[in-house]
């Protein structure tokens, strides 16, 4: 049978340091509480805004997948590997710190805050080389429908990490309905909610709320209002 | 009060010095970093450690050495896996590692 876990948006741990303010659906920096340390292998599902001009200055990470998902502004990032980017809205930024890594991460923007999702993944293997990938996705390919954004393979569509997992977005109308079939056993599906209402089986989600559903081969996503969400299929077990 | 004693290892220089110095940012920490497996094993046994955290680049035959040793000397010892290199996940880290230990 089915099991789920409800995370509504307002419980989440918040940090308000001025120039970024971040809510954490998962334990994060000075914000620990044991019964929100991880939905499998998904770790970190910070939900950031960062004030025009300002950013996270250079600091390191390692042996983590570390994915980021503008929804509104530009990020500027340069990294150790030497690469500079700016990710936008519509793009997705994946970086496996592996063996170490140093990056920063900027809205060079003077008057308009940037939106994004900083999402993190144990990884399946410690130690690998430091990559740096982002694409730029077709909004266009998840308009009622499920769009894969990130696999575990390098040839399928989307970004890939080093993990048996699978993300996939969806911008529904309202009354649009559709089934997830999960791809490999043993994993579970933490579903977040970017803005509408949406049901997931019989459980109502609102803007920003988390629901974590595993020992399940599949479930019904249904937009009760025009709604965007984003489904993280990662392994239950790691 | 003394403070607890955490053992740090990491092969990037570095991200280890982040990391002891993001440990040390709590005042009832004292974190103590080396990079090779020689370092750590002398230091453990010259000093009472409460906890290790196993950091990036430490390959699987180093790690088991390194855990068989440390137990040897100190059965007891909590010794977590650190993953991030940074800020992010080091107090949750450590929180469930003493609140694992205590719950047994």
């Amino acid at each position: 049978m089915a099991q789920s876990i409800l995370h509504k948006a307002e419980t989440r741990g918040h940090a308000n340091h001025g120039w970024l303010n971040s809510y954490h659906s998962f334990s994060f920096a000075s914000y620990y509480n044991p019964e929100r340390m991880h939905f499998g292998a998904l770790r970190v599902l910070n939900d950031d805004t960062v004030d025009a001009g300002k950013g996270f200055g250079t600091h390191p990470h390692d042996n983590m997948e570390i994915i980021s998902i503008p929804l509104e502004g530009d990020l500027e990032h340069k990294d150790s590997m030497n690469n500079v980017a700016v990710i936008k809205n519509g793009d997705i930024q994946v970086m496996s710190a592996g063996t170490g890594i140093y990056h920063s991460e900027y809205n060079k923007d003077r008057e308009h805050r940037v939106k994004f999702l900083q999402i993190w993944v144990f990884p399946n293997k410690k130690n690998v080389e430091p990559r740096y990938d982002q694409i730029t996705l077709n909004a266009e390919d998840r308009h009622n429908k499920l769009q894969q954004i990130l696999s575990p393979n390098a040839g399928d569509e989307g970004v890939w990490i080093h993990q048996d997992a699978w993300f996939h977005l969806g911008k529904f109308d309202k009354g649009v309905s559709k089934d997830y079939q999960l791809k490999l056993k043993g994993n579970g599906v933490y579903v977040f909610v970017l803005n509408g209402d949406v049901k997931v089986n019989d459980q109502q989600l609102h803007t920003r709320d988390g629901y974590g559903i595993w020992d399940t081969d599949s479930f019904s996503i249904t937009a009760e209002t025009d709604a965007e969400f984003l489904l993280m299929e990662v392994p239950m077990e790691f | 009060m003394r403070k607890l004693q955490i053992l740090t290892i990491g092969r990037h220089p570095e991200i280890l010095q982040t990391v002891v110095r993001l440990i040390n940012n709590n005042p009832d920490w004292n974190c103590t970093g080396v990079i090779t497996d020689e370092e750590a094993i002398s230091a453990f046994i010259a000093r009472r450690f409460d906890l290790v955290l196993l950091g990036g680049g430490i390959e699987k035959p180093s790690e088991e050495e390194l855990c068989n040793a440390f137990k040897a000397h100190h059965p007891d010892i909590i010794i977590l896996q650190h993953y991030g290199g940074g800020s992010g996940l080091l107090t949750a880290e450590i929180y469930e590692g003493l609140r694992g230990s205590k719950l047994g």
